[in-house]
């Protein structure tokens, strides 16, 4: 082997550190990430750690996608939602989360929902659970993790179809919030079950398959899950199913009547979805407000958003309004369905006036 | 307080196992009765056996236990800055991973897409939960390696390119490999990419490269947070690993499976070691500083990871179900990497072309040359005058490597399949597909392109398989332009509007500096229009001229 060394005309300058300072040439203090338009004046880390991380032709992808589907269809592609936009860049999560934050608060709830629990079966509270009150969470609580089961499994699938890496990351955490609330109640029922003699955990499905309660929100999940447009999925999941029928469950129902039936662990259980829904409806108003807003293709979106509000909203009323007899099985009663349901219709109303939709005529009054 | 009195025993409490937990937690899904399920992406297999889920887990206690692991790799990138990490870190490591991390947190990403690929083509529910794991994990990762990058550019020396990454990651001449190896993942058959290509091979056998070798060699070079950021992510892909190994099982039963996995395991085994070894077999070669005799080559390493632990004890076991496993291409890869020298011509390949780059490749020195020669016995006579000629050329004024004659390096044909340069010159090839000519840097390659990704598949139909498409070669981008024009274009030029991004050293000072001027001057052009436009006999001409290889001149 030679030994001739030939970076005598290369003699290196002597720069012992690696560190950020230690020399000043050009390009030495560009230390913020470049390619794209902060919301605001500054990015933000969520928008460092997210922005054009899924790439597309029209934002530096220089070589297309280079792998299609069998009939042409490339990687990503437009065509997988019937709204439009001139700009499907512009979005940014409302809840700016990236891994970091979703651990932190995911893995928050999952303690205090498991605190309560284990100190309310420390205090033999189940037992004290009034009798009428165990079968409705066996049989209705049981029925609907189902519910938020769907919604989990149907983001779960739309988050794939996005055009940016924005409007699929805002899906994808709220499929995983979805998904751990639905699990929440499942190892919920099943804990206190072991406090409650006879308690069926088998039942709540079953209610969920056949009881004719749940059969409305049944067929109204199904109709989500079944849909073959993601921002579809989306838009019923939060503008329609989760205020019209999740909120009128969870907050008109459970954790109002909780307390007069002895239970004080279930509103708490309830309450991390409460939390969830609040974030998955802030992104999803931005979304679908920024759509609504587009200056080329707004008038279509809202003809279009209209038409999904129409159909999921029949769906959804009609689930709600099967479940009215819930209200009448605790036996202490603390709230009317009516009351419940008004308040659903007044704050779907508040959502749809809010993205610039006609609220449907059965929910107008 | 008596010895055996203990809190766990004051706060125990009857709870459920974890089994059931699991199967309870499985029997969340049902059989829509009233609207069908949204069509899932199409797959060419079948599916009739529900797949278990090994890891029986649930996201009470996953969440709390990816917390912990995020809060110890945050914890540690403190603790590197405390510790004045990049005062002792190897600049030569650190520019190679302003390459890396533009390439991989689109793969991850895409691996969490295809989760919903796979979700609902399953019977059953159990391994829903797994794949909901890995979706959330692959979105982990995704993120947690843009903040390790942010993190570098904020505190190295030398920012610029990590500042353009993911613009980088879409124009580059590089990073186009790794484009191929993650639209693989959500791409066409849902099977095919997102269990086969991905679960399969890709996390079981290759990350192992990826995400346990490369952060050794990082350690070497005085950078201890991309072990921290990359051992992390490397402890959730047992999980992936597990999901992938599960629903094949649910699928290998069944013969008329058979051809199909035949197929995708050789694609997908061909294409990740053409990607992966060509991307990661330079890092950790040329990327190091370190010239320890003691430590595993990335052959060695291969040998260990890729040869023993996935082909002998994952890939065997599996002809017991009848299936033919690939062997020739096994032995293939592997004499690709230790008699062809396929990881060094990558290497020389990205710095012939390093001023379109967005990295600084320095040259290698005689200490370099002396571990390769070592570990690669005839390495020094067929690399070391071009090594000397990149370190002679290094200097703002010298006529660019890409285009000097007096170096002798003859720029290569682009694959058309895995999209890395046709480096192993006599193993190049061609083919015709749908009436137009292609090139190949194997047969492997050739296969794929032309058996592999077709609507047929030895007789049979294969309607859900994906398809070649987009400006594959990157070199028709730039067809006819001066390379100067172009790096403008690609936004590879420092804030100054001058100074390129890349640079052929390690020097920090202006004045060693390249600029657009130094490079103006010089053509790119498109190897496969003028391999088009040659006729049939001088094709064959160009065909046997090009396997003949070249040879690097006397640098002096």
């Amino acid at each position: 082997m030679s030994a001739q060394p030939s970076r005598a005309a290369a003699k290196p300058a002597f720069v012992k550190s690696g560190a950020a300072g230690s020399a000043v040439f050009p390009g030495s203090e560009s230390r913020k990430y470049n390619y794209f338009e902060p919301k605001g004046r500054k990015a933000t880390h969520y928008e460092d750690m997210t922005v054009d991380v899924q790439p597309d032709p029209e934002r530096y992808l220089l070589q297309d996608w280079i792998i299609s589907f069998p009939d042409g269809t490339p990687t990503y592609s437009k065509d997988w939602t019937a709204a439009k936009s001139s700009n499907w860049h512009k979005f940014r999560a409302v809840d700016q989360e990236w891994e970091r934050t979703h651990y932190q608060r995911q893995s928050t709830i999952c303690g205090m929902v498991q605190n309560t629990i284990e100190n309310g079966r420390k205090s033999g509270a189940p037992a004290r659970f009034d009798a009428a009150w165990v079968k409705i969470l066996q049989n209705h609580l049981g029925a609907y993790k189902h519910a938020e089961f769907g919604l989990g499994t149907s983001t779960m699938q739309a988050q794939r179809y996005g055009y940016t890496q924005m409007v699929n990351n805002a899906i994808l955490t709220n499929s995983s919030y979805k998904l751990r609330f639905a699990q929440d109640i499942t190892l919920y029922l099943s804990e206190i079950g072991l406090d409650l003699p006879g308690f069926d955990i088998a039942a709540g499905k079953q209610h969920w398959l056949e009881d004719p309660i749940w059969q409305g929100v049944r067929k109204s999940i199904e109709s989500i899950m079944g849909s073959n447009d993601y921002l579809e999925q989306y838009f019923a999941t939060n503008v329609v199913f989760e205020p019209l029928v999740g909120e009128l469950f969870r907050s008109g129902f459970l954790m109002q009547a909780a307390a007069a039936q002895n239970d004080f662990i279930t509103p708490a259980v309830v309450s991390a979805a409460e939390a969830d829904y609040e974030r998955n409806l802030a992104n999803t108003v931005e979304l679908f407000h920024i759509l609504g807003e587009d200056p080329t293709h707004g008038a279509h979106n809202i003809a279009l958003f209209n038409k999904w509000l129409v159909k999921h909203a029949d769906l959804a009323f009609d689930a709600a309004n099967h479940l009215q007899p819930i209200w009448s099985q605790p036996r202490v009663k603390v709230t009317t369905f009516n009351d419940a349901l008004g308040h659903a219709k007044n704050r779907i109303k508040g959502i749809a006036t809010e993205l610039g939709l006609k609220v449907p005529a059965n929910l107008a009054s | 307080m008596t010895a055996s009195l203990t809190l766990n025993k004051i706060t125990a409490q009857k709870g459920i196992s974890i089994a059931e937990a699991a199967s309870r937690v499985a029997d969340l899904g049902w059989t829509p009765s009233y609207v069908q399920e949204a069509m899932t992406f199409p797959t060419d297999y079948k599916i009739s056996k529900t797949p278990r889920d090994p890891m029986k887990q649930v996201l009470r206690s996953y969440f709390p236990m990816q917390e912990e692991k995020d809060n110890r790799v945050y914890g540690a990138l403190d603790a590197a800055l405390r510790g004045d990490m990049f005062r002792n870190v190897e600049p030569r490591w650190v520019e190679w991973m302003k390459l890396f991390l533009a390439i991989i947190p689109f793969p991850e990403i895409s691996a969490a897409r295809s989760m919903a690929m796979v979700g609902r083509l399953a019977p059953g529910e159990e391994l829903r939960t797994g794949f909901t794991m890995q979706m959330v994990d692959e979105f982990r990762h995704s993120t947690i390696q843009m903040n390790l990058k942010k993190w570098y550019m904020e505190n190295y020396i030398d920012p610029a390119g990590f500042d353009i990454t993911e613009a980088a990651f879409g124009k580059c001449y590089a990073t186009t490999i790794g484009r191929q190896f993650a639209e693989g993942f959500l791409t066409g058959d849902a099977i095919t990419a997102a269990n086969v290509y991905l679960t399969v091979v890709a996390e079981t056998a290759f990350t192992n490269t990826l995400f346990v070798a490369m952060p050794s060699e990082a350690a070497r070079n005085g950078d201890y947070a991309l072990p921290t950021v990359f051992l992390s992510v490397q402890s959730d892909e047992s999980r992936h690993i597990g999901n992938g190994h599960s629903m094949l099982m649910a699928m290998i039963n069944d013969p008329s499976n058979h051809q199909l996995l035949e197929r995708d395991l050789k694609y997908a085994f061909w294409q990740n070691h053409a990607i992966v070894d060509a991307a990661i077999g330079t890092f950790i070669e040329y990327g190091t500083t370190n010239r320890d005799k003691n430590k595993e080559s990335y052959a060695e390493l291969w040998h260990r990871w890729i040869y023993e632990d996935y082909y002998r004890t994952y890939m065997l076991p599996l002809e017991k179900y009848g299936i033919k496993i690939h062997h020739d291409d096994v032995a293939a890869a592997w004499d690709r990497i230790v008699k062809k020298n396929y990881v060094h011509k990558t290497a020389q390949f990205f710095t012939v072309g390093w001023s379109a780059n967005f990295w600084r490749i320095e040259a290698q020195t005689e200490k370099d040359f002396e571990w390769f020669e070592h570990k690669y016995p005839g390495w020094y006579a067929e690399f070391g005058d071009f090594w000397k000629w990149h370190a002679k050329l290094s200097v703002p004024g010298e006529t660019n490597i890409l285009f000097n004659s007096e170096v002798g390096y003859s720029y290569p044909h682009r694959c058309w399949s895995c999209m890395v340069p046709c480096l192993i010159r006599e193993d190049f090839c061609c083919d015709e597909v749908d009436g137009k000519m292609y090139t190949y840097c194997s047969e492997g390659c050739r296969w794929t392109h032309k058996v592999a990704f077709a609507a047929e598949y030895e007789g049979r139909a294969t309607p859900a398989m994906g398809r070649f498409s987009g400006r594959r070669e990157w070199e028709d981008c730039y067809h006819g332009w001066d390379i100067a024009d172009a790096i403008k274009d690609l936004g590879f030029v420092r804030p100054d509007g001058k100074t390129l991004v890349a640079q052929p050293h390690l020097r920090f000072e202006e004045k060693d500096m390249w600029t657009l001027d130094h490079v103006r001057g010089h053509q790119l052009g498109s190897p496969l229009r003028g391999f088009r436009a040659l006729s049939p006999i001088e094709r064959e001409v160009a065909i046997t001229d090009y396997r003949k290889g070249f040879k690097i001149n006397p640098c002096h």
